[in-house]
Protein backbone atom coordinates (compact mmCIF):
# COMPACT_ATOMS: atom_id res chain seq x y z
CA UNK A 1 0.00 0.00 0.00
CA UNK A 2 1.26 3.34 -1.10
CA UNK A 3 1.63 5.76 1.56
CA UNK A 4 0.00 8.88 1.39
CA UNK A 5 2.37 11.30 0.05
CA UNK A 6 3.14 8.96 -2.99
CA UNK A 7 0.09 9.31 -3.94
CA UNK A 8 -0.47 12.82 -3.85
CA UNK A 9 2.98 12.67 -5.65
CA UNK A 10 1.69 10.59 -8.60
CA UNK A 11 -1.19 12.79 -8.54
CA UNK A 12 0.40 15.87 -9.05
CA UNK A 13 3.15 14.07 -11.42
CA UNK A 14 0.03 12.56 -13.97
CA UNK A 15 -1.29 15.82 -13.86
CA UNK A 16 1.46 18.00 -15.19
CA UNK A 17 1.63 15.13 -18.04
CA UNK A 18 -2.01 15.82 -18.71
CA UNK A 19 -1.03 19.87 -18.84
CA UNK A 20 1.39 19.27 -21.79
CA UNK A 21 -0.55 16.37 -23.47
CA UNK A 22 -3.21 18.75 -23.74
CA UNK A 23 -0.90 21.52 -24.42
CA UNK A 24 -0.27 19.53 -27.57
CA UNK A 25 -3.11 18.39 -28.82
CA UNK A 26 -4.34 21.96 -29.06
CA UNK A 27 -0.75 23.27 -30.66
CA UNK A 28 -1.59 20.61 -33.52
CA UNK A 29 -5.20 21.12 -33.98
CA UNK A 30 -4.20 24.64 -34.69
CA UNK A 31 -1.70 23.30 -36.98
CA UNK A 32 -4.06 20.76 -38.43
CA UNK A 33 -5.72 23.03 -39.82
CA UNK A 34 -3.53 24.84 -42.11
CA UNK A 35 -2.22 21.84 -43.38
CA UNK A 36 -5.32 20.48 -44.02
CA UNK A 37 -5.64 23.73 -46.14
CA UNK A 38 -2.46 23.37 -47.50
CA UNK A 39 -3.06 19.59 -48.59
CA UNK A 40 -6.35 21.03 -50.19
CA UNK A 41 -4.59 23.67 -52.02
CA UNK A 42 -2.10 21.93 -53.60
CA UNK A 43 -4.49 19.30 -54.89
CA UNK A 44 -5.74 20.92 -57.94
CA UNK A 45 -1.83 21.38 -59.38
CA UNK A 46 -1.26 17.67 -58.94
CA UNK A 47 -4.11 16.28 -60.61
CA UNK A 48 -4.18 18.62 -63.41
CA UNK A 49 -0.38 17.81 -63.98
CA UNK A 50 -1.90 14.22 -64.00
CA UNK A 51 -4.35 14.55 -66.09
CA UNK A 52 -1.79 16.86 -68.69
CA UNK A 53 0.19 13.86 -68.88
CA UNK A 54 -2.44 11.40 -69.43
CA UNK A 55 -3.63 13.58 -72.50
CA UNK A 56 -0.17 13.36 -73.67
CA UNK A 57 0.69 9.89 -73.44
CA UNK A 58 -2.67 8.93 -75.30
CA UNK A 59 -1.85 10.87 -78.33
CA UNK A 60 2.15 9.87 -78.24
CA UNK A 61 3.07 9.16 -82.05
CA UNK A 62 5.91 6.96 -81.78
CA UNK A 63 5.65 5.02 -77.77
CA UNK A 64 9.14 3.21 -78.43
CA UNK A 65 10.51 6.74 -78.52
CA UNK A 66 9.05 7.90 -75.38
CA UNK A 67 11.07 9.06 -72.41
CA UNK A 68 11.89 6.52 -70.12
CA UNK A 69 10.39 8.12 -67.15
CA UNK A 70 6.95 6.67 -68.49
CA UNK A 71 7.79 3.71 -69.85
CA UNK A 72 10.37 2.52 -67.59
CA UNK A 73 13.96 1.32 -68.21
CA UNK A 74 12.51 -1.94 -69.33
CA UNK A 75 14.27 -3.78 -66.57
CA UNK A 76 12.65 -4.69 -62.69
CA UNK A 77 16.09 -5.13 -61.23
CA UNK A 78 16.50 -2.28 -58.53
CA UNK A 79 14.12 -0.48 -56.66
CA UNK A 80 14.37 2.77 -55.33
CA UNK A 81 12.07 3.87 -51.98
CA UNK A 82 11.30 7.05 -50.59
CA UNK A 83 10.36 7.30 -47.54
CA UNK A 84 8.34 10.47 -46.32
CA UNK A 85 7.95 10.84 -42.18
CA UNK A 86 8.07 12.74 -39.76
CA UNK A 87 10.93 15.09 -37.70
CA UNK A 88 8.82 14.95 -34.29
CA UNK A 89 7.37 12.28 -32.64
CA UNK A 90 4.52 11.63 -30.63
CA UNK A 91 2.48 11.89 -33.11
CA UNK A 92 0.28 8.08 -32.37
CA UNK A 93 1.20 5.39 -35.15
CA UNK A 94 1.77 7.90 -37.88
CA UNK A 95 5.61 7.06 -38.58
CA UNK A 96 5.01 3.06 -37.64
CA UNK A 97 2.24 3.21 -40.58
CA UNK A 98 4.64 4.44 -42.99
CA UNK A 99 7.21 2.42 -41.69
CA UNK A 100 5.35 -1.27 -41.53
CA UNK A 101 4.30 -1.16 -44.99
CA UNK A 102 7.56 0.26 -46.04
CA UNK A 103 9.10 -3.05 -44.31
CA UNK A 104 6.64 -5.45 -45.92
CA UNK A 105 7.73 -4.01 -49.16
CA UNK A 106 11.39 -4.02 -48.68
CA UNK A 107 10.96 -7.97 -47.63
CA UNK A 108 9.08 -8.35 -50.47
CA UNK A 109 11.38 -6.94 -52.68
CA UNK A 110 14.86 -8.11 -50.90
CA UNK A 111 12.85 -11.91 -50.97
CA UNK A 112 12.32 -11.16 -54.76
CA UNK A 113 16.15 -11.35 -55.03
CA UNK A 114 15.93 -7.39 -56.01
CA UNK A 115 18.26 -4.68 -55.35
CA UNK A 116 16.73 -2.17 -52.96
CA UNK A 117 17.95 1.58 -52.33
CA UNK A 118 16.26 3.93 -49.91
CA UNK A 119 15.92 7.36 -49.64
CA UNK A 120 14.86 8.30 -46.23
CA UNK A 121 13.19 11.84 -45.66
CA UNK A 122 12.18 12.89 -42.11
CA UNK A 123 14.59 11.12 -38.81
CA UNK A 124 12.10 9.27 -37.79
CA UNK A 125 11.33 7.14 -40.09
CA UNK A 126 14.95 6.66 -40.50
CA UNK A 127 15.64 5.66 -37.18
CA UNK A 128 12.78 3.06 -37.25
CA UNK A 129 14.26 1.24 -40.37
CA UNK A 130 18.07 1.80 -39.36
CA UNK A 131 18.33 -1.50 -37.84
CA UNK A 132 17.28 -3.65 -40.42
CA UNK A 133 17.81 -2.18 -43.76
CA UNK A 134 20.40 0.70 -42.63
CA UNK A 135 22.13 -0.39 -45.14
CA UNK A 136 19.79 -0.02 -48.08
CA UNK A 137 19.61 3.75 -47.20
CA UNK A 138 21.56 5.81 -49.64
CA UNK A 139 20.48 9.30 -48.69
CA UNK A 140 18.78 11.04 -46.06
CA UNK A 141 17.33 14.13 -45.98
CA UNK A 142 15.76 16.24 -43.18
CA UNK A 143 13.88 19.18 -43.07
CA UNK A 144 13.72 20.31 -39.06
CA UNK A 145 14.70 23.89 -39.31
CA UNK A 146 11.81 24.49 -41.99
CA UNK A 147 8.60 25.50 -40.52
CA UNK A 148 6.89 24.69 -43.36
CA UNK A 149 7.72 22.23 -46.46
CA UNK A 150 7.70 24.47 -49.74
CA UNK A 151 7.78 23.33 -53.53
CA UNK A 152 11.55 23.78 -53.14
CA UNK A 153 11.98 21.03 -50.89
CA UNK A 154 10.35 18.99 -52.78
CA UNK A 155 12.37 19.81 -55.88
CA UNK A 156 15.02 19.02 -54.06
CA UNK A 157 14.58 15.85 -53.41
CA UNK A 158 13.18 15.38 -56.97
CA UNK A 159 15.74 16.41 -58.88
CA UNK A 160 18.37 14.14 -56.64
CA UNK A 161 15.51 10.92 -57.41
CA UNK A 162 15.91 12.51 -61.63
CA UNK A 163 19.66 12.60 -61.09
CA UNK A 164 19.59 8.80 -59.92
CA UNK A 165 17.45 7.75 -62.20
CA UNK A 166 19.87 9.02 -64.75
CA UNK A 167 22.59 7.56 -63.84
CA UNK A 168 20.77 3.89 -64.22
CA UNK A 169 20.99 3.49 -60.44
CA UNK A 170 17.19 2.18 -60.40
CA UNK A 171 14.57 0.97 -62.80
CA UNK A 172 11.03 1.39 -60.24
CA UNK A 173 10.36 4.21 -57.51
CA UNK A 174 8.09 4.19 -54.75
CA UNK A 175 6.77 7.05 -52.67
CA UNK A 176 5.51 6.11 -48.95
CA UNK A 177 4.03 8.48 -47.38
CA UNK A 178 0.36 8.51 -45.48
CA UNK A 179 -2.43 10.16 -47.22
CA UNK A 180 -4.94 12.32 -45.36
CA UNK A 181 -8.25 11.11 -45.39
CA UNK A 182 -9.55 12.59 -42.31
CA UNK A 183 -8.44 13.71 -38.86
CA UNK A 184 -8.34 10.55 -37.13
CA UNK A 185 -7.82 8.06 -40.32
CA UNK A 186 -4.43 8.04 -42.29
CA UNK A 187 -4.02 5.63 -45.28
CA UNK A 188 -0.29 4.74 -45.36
CA UNK A 189 0.53 4.51 -49.22
CA UNK A 190 2.68 3.40 -51.22
CA UNK A 191 3.02 5.38 -54.75
CA UNK A 192 4.85 4.44 -57.68
CA UNK A 193 6.43 7.80 -59.60
CA UNK A 194 8.51 5.97 -61.93
CA UNK A 195 7.85 4.84 -64.46
CA UNK A 196 4.86 7.06 -63.98
CA UNK A 197 1.60 5.59 -63.23
CA UNK A 198 -1.29 6.75 -64.86
CA UNK A 199 -4.98 6.32 -63.18
CA UNK A 200 -6.98 6.10 -66.18
CA UNK A 201 -10.47 7.99 -65.53
CA UNK A 202 -13.24 5.93 -66.82
CA UNK A 203 -15.84 8.37 -68.79
CA UNK A 204 -13.46 10.53 -70.44
CA UNK A 205 -12.35 7.58 -72.62
CA UNK A 206 -15.04 8.78 -75.55
CA UNK A 207 -14.43 12.42 -75.71
CA UNK A 208 -10.62 11.97 -76.90
CA UNK A 209 -9.54 15.47 -78.27
CA UNK A 210 -6.61 15.97 -80.63
CA UNK A 211 -4.46 18.97 -79.17
CA UNK A 212 -2.13 20.85 -80.86
CA UNK A 213 1.55 20.84 -79.43
CA UNK A 214 4.26 23.14 -79.24
CA UNK A 215 6.74 22.33 -79.56
CA UNK A 216 6.32 18.05 -80.37
CA UNK A 217 5.04 15.90 -77.74
CA UNK A 218 8.66 14.14 -77.10
CA UNK A 219 9.76 17.60 -76.08
CA UNK A 220 6.81 18.40 -73.61
CA UNK A 221 7.23 15.62 -71.98
CA UNK A 222 10.43 15.44 -70.95
CA UNK A 223 10.27 18.70 -69.93
CA UNK A 224 7.00 17.68 -68.07
CA UNK A 225 7.78 14.39 -66.55
CA UNK A 226 10.36 15.38 -64.23
CA UNK A 227 8.23 18.23 -62.87
CA UNK A 228 6.20 15.58 -62.88
CA UNK A 229 7.83 13.84 -59.76
CA UNK A 230 8.64 16.72 -58.01
CA UNK A 231 5.12 17.63 -57.86
CA UNK A 232 3.99 14.20 -56.03
CA UNK A 233 7.00 14.28 -54.43
CA UNK A 234 5.09 17.39 -52.98
CA UNK A 235 1.67 16.37 -53.01
CA UNK A 236 2.74 13.45 -50.78
CA UNK A 237 4.82 16.13 -48.39
CA UNK A 238 1.33 18.13 -47.72
CA UNK A 239 -0.77 14.68 -47.29
CA UNK A 240 2.02 14.12 -44.61
CA UNK A 241 2.17 17.00 -43.11
CA UNK A 242 -1.74 17.08 -42.54
CA UNK A 243 -1.47 13.63 -41.48
CA UNK A 244 1.02 14.23 -39.11
CA UNK A 245 -0.80 17.00 -36.99
CA UNK A 246 -4.02 15.21 -37.55
CA UNK A 247 -2.20 11.85 -36.51
CA UNK A 248 -0.52 13.83 -33.17
CA UNK A 249 -4.18 15.67 -32.28
CA UNK A 250 -5.80 12.43 -31.70
CA UNK A 251 -2.59 10.68 -30.07
CA UNK A 252 -2.64 14.06 -27.77
CA UNK A 253 -6.28 13.42 -26.78
CA UNK A 254 -6.31 10.17 -26.00
CA UNK A 255 -3.77 10.66 -24.24
CA UNK A 256 -5.58 13.52 -22.25
CA UNK A 257 -8.27 11.31 -21.64
CA UNK A 258 -6.24 8.49 -20.32
CA UNK A 259 -4.51 10.98 -17.73
CA UNK A 260 -7.17 12.26 -16.48
CA UNK A 261 -8.94 8.41 -15.58
CA UNK A 262 -5.50 7.85 -14.26
CA UNK A 263 -5.67 11.07 -11.96
CA UNK A 264 -9.65 10.00 -10.82
CA UNK A 265 -8.55 6.25 -10.23
CA UNK A 266 -5.41 7.58 -7.74
CA UNK A 267 -7.77 10.51 -6.42
CA UNK A 268 -10.23 7.63 -5.12
CA UNK A 269 -7.40 5.26 -4.00
CA UNK A 270 -5.92 8.24 -1.79
CA UNK A 271 -8.95 9.42 -0.45
CA UNK A 272 -9.50 5.62 0.75
CA UNK A 273 -6.25 5.51 2.36
CA UNK A 274 -6.89 8.85 3.82
CA UNK A 275 -10.18 7.42 5.21
CA UNK A 276 -8.72 4.51 6.34
CA UNK A 277 -5.76 6.29 8.54
CA UNK A 278 -8.13 8.42 9.89
CA UNK A 279 -10.68 5.21 10.99
CA UNK A 280 -7.64 3.30 12.34
CA UNK A 281 -6.71 6.28 14.42
CA UNK A 282 -10.34 6.74 15.88
CA UNK A 283 -9.68 3.32 16.78
CA UNK A 284 -6.87 3.42 18.65
CA UNK A 285 -7.98 6.79 20.21
CA UNK A 286 -11.26 4.81 21.60
CA UNK A 287 -9.55 1.77 22.39
CA UNK A 288 -6.51 3.85 24.25
CA UNK A 289 -9.68 5.76 26.29
CA UNK A 290 -12.13 2.25 27.14
CA UNK A 291 -8.65 1.03 28.69
CA UNK A 292 -8.52 3.30 31.15
CA UNK B 1 -19.80 37.86 -72.79
CA UNK B 2 -20.10 34.84 -75.04
CA UNK B 3 -16.52 36.34 -76.21
CA UNK B 4 -14.68 35.44 -72.97
CA UNK B 5 -13.53 32.18 -71.96
CA UNK B 6 -11.96 31.26 -68.15
CA UNK B 7 -8.54 31.04 -66.89
CA UNK B 8 -6.99 29.50 -64.24
CA UNK B 9 -3.21 29.86 -62.92
CA UNK B 10 -2.67 26.86 -60.59
CA UNK B 11 0.69 27.05 -58.35
CA UNK B 12 1.70 23.93 -56.33
CA UNK B 13 0.13 26.06 -52.89
CA UNK B 14 -3.04 27.05 -54.40
CA UNK B 15 -5.57 28.65 -57.48
CA UNK B 16 -3.47 31.49 -57.70
CA UNK B 17 -6.48 33.05 -59.99
CA UNK B 18 -9.65 31.79 -61.57
CA UNK B 19 -11.01 34.27 -63.85
CA UNK B 20 -12.93 34.95 -67.29
CA UNK B 21 -10.99 37.03 -70.03
CA UNK B 22 -11.06 37.88 -73.62
CA UNK B 23 -7.87 37.32 -74.58
CA UNK B 24 -4.33 35.51 -72.72
CA UNK B 25 -0.87 36.25 -73.89
CA UNK B 26 1.21 33.86 -73.00
CA UNK B 27 5.26 33.15 -73.34
CA UNK B 28 5.34 29.69 -75.44
CA UNK B 29 8.64 28.03 -75.70
CA UNK B 30 8.64 29.41 -79.17
CA UNK B 31 7.65 32.76 -78.96
CA UNK B 32 4.71 34.48 -77.44
CA UNK B 33 1.08 33.32 -77.62
CA UNK B 34 -2.25 35.20 -77.68
CA UNK B 35 -5.05 32.55 -76.87
CA UNK B 36 -8.61 33.86 -77.79
CA UNK B 37 -11.96 31.90 -77.42
CA UNK B 38 -12.39 28.59 -79.55
CA UNK B 39 -8.80 28.22 -79.77
CA UNK B 40 -8.22 24.46 -80.84
CA UNK B 41 -7.14 22.26 -77.71
CA UNK B 42 -3.34 23.12 -76.97
CA UNK B 43 -0.53 21.66 -75.16
CA UNK B 44 3.03 23.77 -74.79
CA UNK B 45 5.32 24.68 -72.17
CA UNK B 46 6.56 28.36 -71.11
CA UNK B 47 9.66 30.29 -70.79
CA UNK B 48 10.40 33.06 -68.75
CA UNK B 49 8.43 35.93 -69.11
CA UNK B 50 4.79 37.75 -68.77
CA UNK B 51 1.30 36.63 -68.81
CA UNK B 52 -0.78 38.84 -69.96
CA UNK B 53 -4.30 38.44 -69.39
CA UNK B 54 -7.03 40.67 -70.71
CA UNK B 55 -10.31 41.49 -69.63
CA UNK B 56 -12.70 44.88 -68.49
CA UNK B 57 -8.40 45.19 -67.21
CA UNK B 58 -5.20 43.99 -67.57
CA UNK B 59 -3.26 42.08 -65.61
CA UNK B 60 0.34 40.82 -65.72
CA UNK B 61 2.00 37.99 -64.27
CA UNK B 62 5.86 36.77 -64.24
CA UNK B 63 6.32 33.38 -64.06
CA UNK B 64 9.94 31.32 -64.23
CA UNK B 65 7.97 28.58 -66.23
CA UNK B 66 4.95 26.46 -66.78
CA UNK B 67 3.01 23.87 -68.33
CA UNK B 68 -0.23 25.51 -70.00
CA UNK B 69 -3.35 23.39 -71.37
CA UNK B 70 -6.44 24.79 -73.16
CA UNK B 71 -9.03 22.67 -74.01
CA UNK B 72 -12.88 23.27 -74.05
CA UNK B 73 -12.35 27.20 -73.60
CA UNK B 74 -10.26 26.81 -70.39
CA UNK B 75 -7.22 27.58 -70.44
CA UNK B 76 -4.94 25.91 -67.89
CA UNK B 77 -1.61 27.48 -66.85
CA UNK B 78 0.50 25.20 -63.98
CA UNK B 79 3.35 27.05 -62.86
CA UNK B 80 5.64 26.73 -59.86
CA UNK B 81 5.79 30.19 -59.06
CA UNK B 82 4.07 33.28 -60.72
CA UNK B 83 4.24 36.38 -58.84
CA UNK B 84 1.81 39.54 -60.24
CA UNK B 85 3.82 42.50 -61.76
CA UNK B 86 2.11 44.76 -59.51
CA UNK B 87 3.31 43.06 -56.21
CA UNK B 88 6.68 43.12 -57.17
CA UNK B 89 8.68 43.99 -54.45
CA UNK B 90 11.27 47.01 -55.30
CA UNK B 91 14.42 44.99 -55.63
CA UNK B 92 12.81 41.72 -56.97
CA UNK B 93 13.50 42.90 -60.61
CA UNK B 94 17.19 43.91 -59.73
CA UNK B 95 17.83 41.02 -57.98
CA UNK B 96 16.77 38.30 -59.94
CA UNK B 97 18.37 39.88 -63.27
CA UNK B 98 21.40 39.96 -61.38
CA UNK B 99 21.24 36.30 -59.92
CA UNK B 100 20.26 35.58 -63.73
CA UNK B 101 23.47 37.11 -64.88
CA UNK B 102 25.94 34.85 -62.52
CA UNK B 103 24.15 31.68 -63.65
CA UNK B 104 24.64 32.49 -67.06
CA UNK B 105 28.06 32.87 -66.29
CA UNK B 106 28.41 29.27 -64.79
CA UNK B 107 30.51 27.41 -67.55
CA UNK B 108 28.27 24.07 -66.85
CA UNK B 109 24.91 24.99 -68.56
CA UNK B 110 23.17 23.86 -71.36
CA UNK B 111 22.35 25.24 -74.77
CA UNK B 112 18.60 24.93 -73.95
CA UNK B 113 19.25 26.79 -70.65
CA UNK B 114 21.23 29.62 -71.59
CA UNK B 115 18.38 30.77 -73.72
CA UNK B 116 15.68 30.38 -71.31
CA UNK B 117 18.09 32.83 -68.93
CA UNK B 118 19.30 35.06 -71.63
CA UNK B 119 15.60 35.53 -72.35
CA UNK B 120 14.55 36.20 -68.43
CA UNK B 121 16.98 38.65 -68.23
CA UNK B 122 15.58 40.15 -71.02
CA UNK B 123 12.19 40.18 -69.88
CA UNK B 124 13.15 41.52 -66.50
CA UNK B 125 14.83 44.43 -68.44
CA UNK B 126 11.98 45.04 -70.19
CA UNK B 127 9.98 45.22 -66.64
CA UNK B 128 12.67 48.10 -65.51
CA UNK B 129 11.33 50.33 -67.50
Amino acid sequence: MPSLDDLKKRIKSVKSTQKITKAMKMVAAAKLRKAQENAEKGRPYSLKMQNIILNLTKSISDPQNAPKLLTGTGKDKSYLCVLLTADRGLCGGFNSNICKLAKLNFKKILSEGKILKIIAVGTKGLDQIKREYGKYVIKKFSFKDKKQISFDEAQIIGNEVIKLFNQDEFDKCFLFYNNFKNVITQIPQAQQIIPAEIQESKDKEENFISYEFEPEEDEILEDLLPKNISTQIFKAFLENAASEQGSRMTAMDNATRNAGELVDKLTINYNRSRQASITKELIEIISGAESL
Amino acid sequence: MSEKFTVEIITPNKILLKSEAYEVIIPSYEGEMGILKDHIPLITFLKPGLIIIKDSEEKKYFIDEGTVEFVNNNLLILTSAAKNVESFENNFVEESIKSAEEHLKSSDISDKERYLISNKIDVLKDLRK
